[in-house]
């Protein structure tokens, strides 16, 4: 039996079964777009030429909550990140957001979500203020200026603000390129490694904002990150994939007990060895 | 609608904040044309003052120039505006925000017309003040000339995009090459009728061989050829269409083969 029809079959016979978990299971076909899930990913598939970066991938994120989608490097996430973004089309499967689908919907959704990722820089000749104003202009964003002010504020970019945006240091892109994410106050935030370049204390100060727009503004966050501190603080539920696949997930105290582990620093070290 | 507008203005005004960040971006694009302008403007002078049978035909290979570096500097303008993203990672921002390729395309057009006014006009002026050659003496053939070439440089810039977005930067030297295969069958420098008959078709085929004949119309007989501007507009709006269903085709094959987030790394 080739891969595929191996695939189809085992999707046919062997069905998630929904509500076992809060994201685990597939959605029902038809579904309000207003009661669907904020991110749903159904038997989600990419393969490049022969090696598969993501073979069959199901989780639910509801409205307002927060997950970690974790993994070492090579295990799918930013693919499957892309595919939920709708930059990378699914080979099987499919990634809705607020009940549309990214391969052929996205433009339905797009001006309520927003990402940070490494990969992607914004135009470092600009200087933050220009990059604010065009990205709010892209979002449509009503009364732009005193959204402006109001991330100026809350990510204190006063002192960087017509400030060529290349020039910056990286902890300081980092700031910049999250407000970025939160210029059009997303219902749906896909953040890759937010914290990456930032040192301890900055990295908790932003952690303390995200938790804060998210608390106030009951946005969904999935969240990539190799920093298992940040996922126990940050995330409500956690996925952990290896190979391309979903190899556990749970709430991180759940985890940690499941896999007898002091904490998730310790299940992820553990799933990287064994998966 | 309005939307859409206020993206398009958005990504323009993206475009001249680079533009306006740097004074040496601004010479490189006048710089160019300017020093060609001077090397073909001193030929055109010697022949001009030669008064040999050659002379006839200086005001054609200076007009011809003039035009060709419309088509060129404009596809140009396109493409390193488009280029742009890809050098500052900012494709997968765009991408994910809600502008349209429809968009993306009508600000990299209006960015093109931008740069090509900034570096054709005092090209332009330096013709006239050093060599004394009037480009206005082709009168308002000059506008349907200019149009239809701006045309042609977006079609063929709206390709070009869609094969660096699909196949990254091994694409990016199509920008400067590309143009290079249609000088010799647009018959930039002499009639169609130089080229062998077996060429003929594939020279009409191209839209800028028509502005070409065009100008030698006017500039040789004071005859401004509405048939050729008319049958040049049909051509361009076909290709226009070709080059931006290619560019969503690419964008799309590039969504398949993935990398739109990292492009650029």
């Amino acid at each position: 039996m080739s891969r595929i029809e191996h695939f189809l079959a085992r999707k046919h016979l062997t069905p998630v079964s929904p509500g076992t978990t809060p994201t685990q299971g597939n959605a029902p076909d038809r579904l309000d777009v207003d009661d669907a899930p904020a991110i749903a990913v159904e038997s989600l598939c990419k393969q490049y030429r022969t090696h598969w970066a993501v073979d069959e991938v199901n989780f639910i994120v509801p409205k307002g909550w927060t997950v970690g989608l974790l993994g070492g490097n090579g295990a799918g996430k930013t693919t499957t990140i892309s595919m939920i973004m709708g930059l990378v089309v699914p080979s099987f499967g499919r990634a809705m957001v607020l009940g549309h689908d990214m391969a052929t919907e996205r433009h339905k959704v797009l001006s309520r979500m927003n990402f940070e990722s490494p990969y992607v820089a914004l135009p470092g000749r600009l200087t933050v203020r220009q990059n604010l104003t065009v990205f709010g202009r892209l979002y449509g964003v009503a009364n732009l200026k005193t959204r402006i002010e109001e991330l100026i504020e809350d990510f204190e970019l006063g002192d960087v603000l017509d400030r060529v945006t290349g020039r910056l240091s990286a902890g300081q892109k980092t700031r910049v390129a999250v407000a970025k994410a939160l210029i059009n106050d997303p219902d749906v935030l896909l953040l890759d490694e937010p914290t990456a370049s930032l040192d301890p204390d900055r990295a908790e100060w932003v952690r303390s904002r995200l938790r804060g727009y998210q608390k106030r503004r009951g946005a969904t966050i999935l969240l990539s990150s190799h920093n298992m501190t940040e996922v126990e603080q940050l995330c409500d539920f956690v996925v952990i994939m290896s190979h391309g696949r979903v190899v556990a997930m749970g709430r991180p105290q759940e985890l940690a007990e499941r896999f007898k582990c002091r904490d998730l620093d310790e299940v992820f070290i553990y799933l990287a060895r064994v998966a | 609608m309005p939307q859409s507008l206020n993206r398009i203005a958005a990504m323009t005004a993206r475009y001249y904040y680079i533009l306006r960040s740097s004074w040496l971006r601004l010479l490189e694009i006048v710089y160019w044309p300017a020093m060609q302008m001077m090397v073909w403007g001193f030929l055109y002078t010697y022949l001009y003052d030669s008064k040999s049978a050659m002379a006839s035909t200086a005001g054609l290979l200076l007009g011809a120039v003039l035009l060709w570096d419309v088509l060129f500097r404009g596809q140009l303008g396109f493409t390193f505006t488009f280029l742009e993203e890809i050098w500052s990672r900012n494709l997968a921002n765009l991408m994910m925000s809600p502008l349209q390729p429809l968009e993306l395309a009508a600000s990299l057009m209006l960015m093109s017309l931008i740069r090509l006014v900034i570096g054709t006009l005092p090209v332009l002026l330096l013709t006239w003040l050093l060599f004394g050659f009037n480009v206005y003496a082709m009168g308002p053939g000059l506008i349907a000339f200019f149009l239809n070439l701006v045309l042609t440089s977006w079609a063929i810039g709206l390709v070009v995009a869609g094969l660096v977005i699909r196949q990254g930067f091994g694409a990016e030297s199509l920008a400067y090459s590309i143009m290079i295969v249609l000088l010799p069958l647009c018959c930039v420098y002499y009639p169609v009728a130089a080229l062998p008959v077996w060429l003929h078709p594939v020279a009409w085929s191209l839209t800028p061989t028509y502005v070409f004949e065009g100008m030698r119309a006017v500039l040789l007989d004071g005859t401004f050829r509405v048939d050729l501007m008319i049958e040049c507009l049909a051509l361009n709006a076909v290709y226009l269409g070709i080059g931006f269903t290619t560019f969503v085709t690419l964008l799309q094959s590039a969504r398949h083969k993935g990398g739109l987030l990292t492009m650029g790394e």
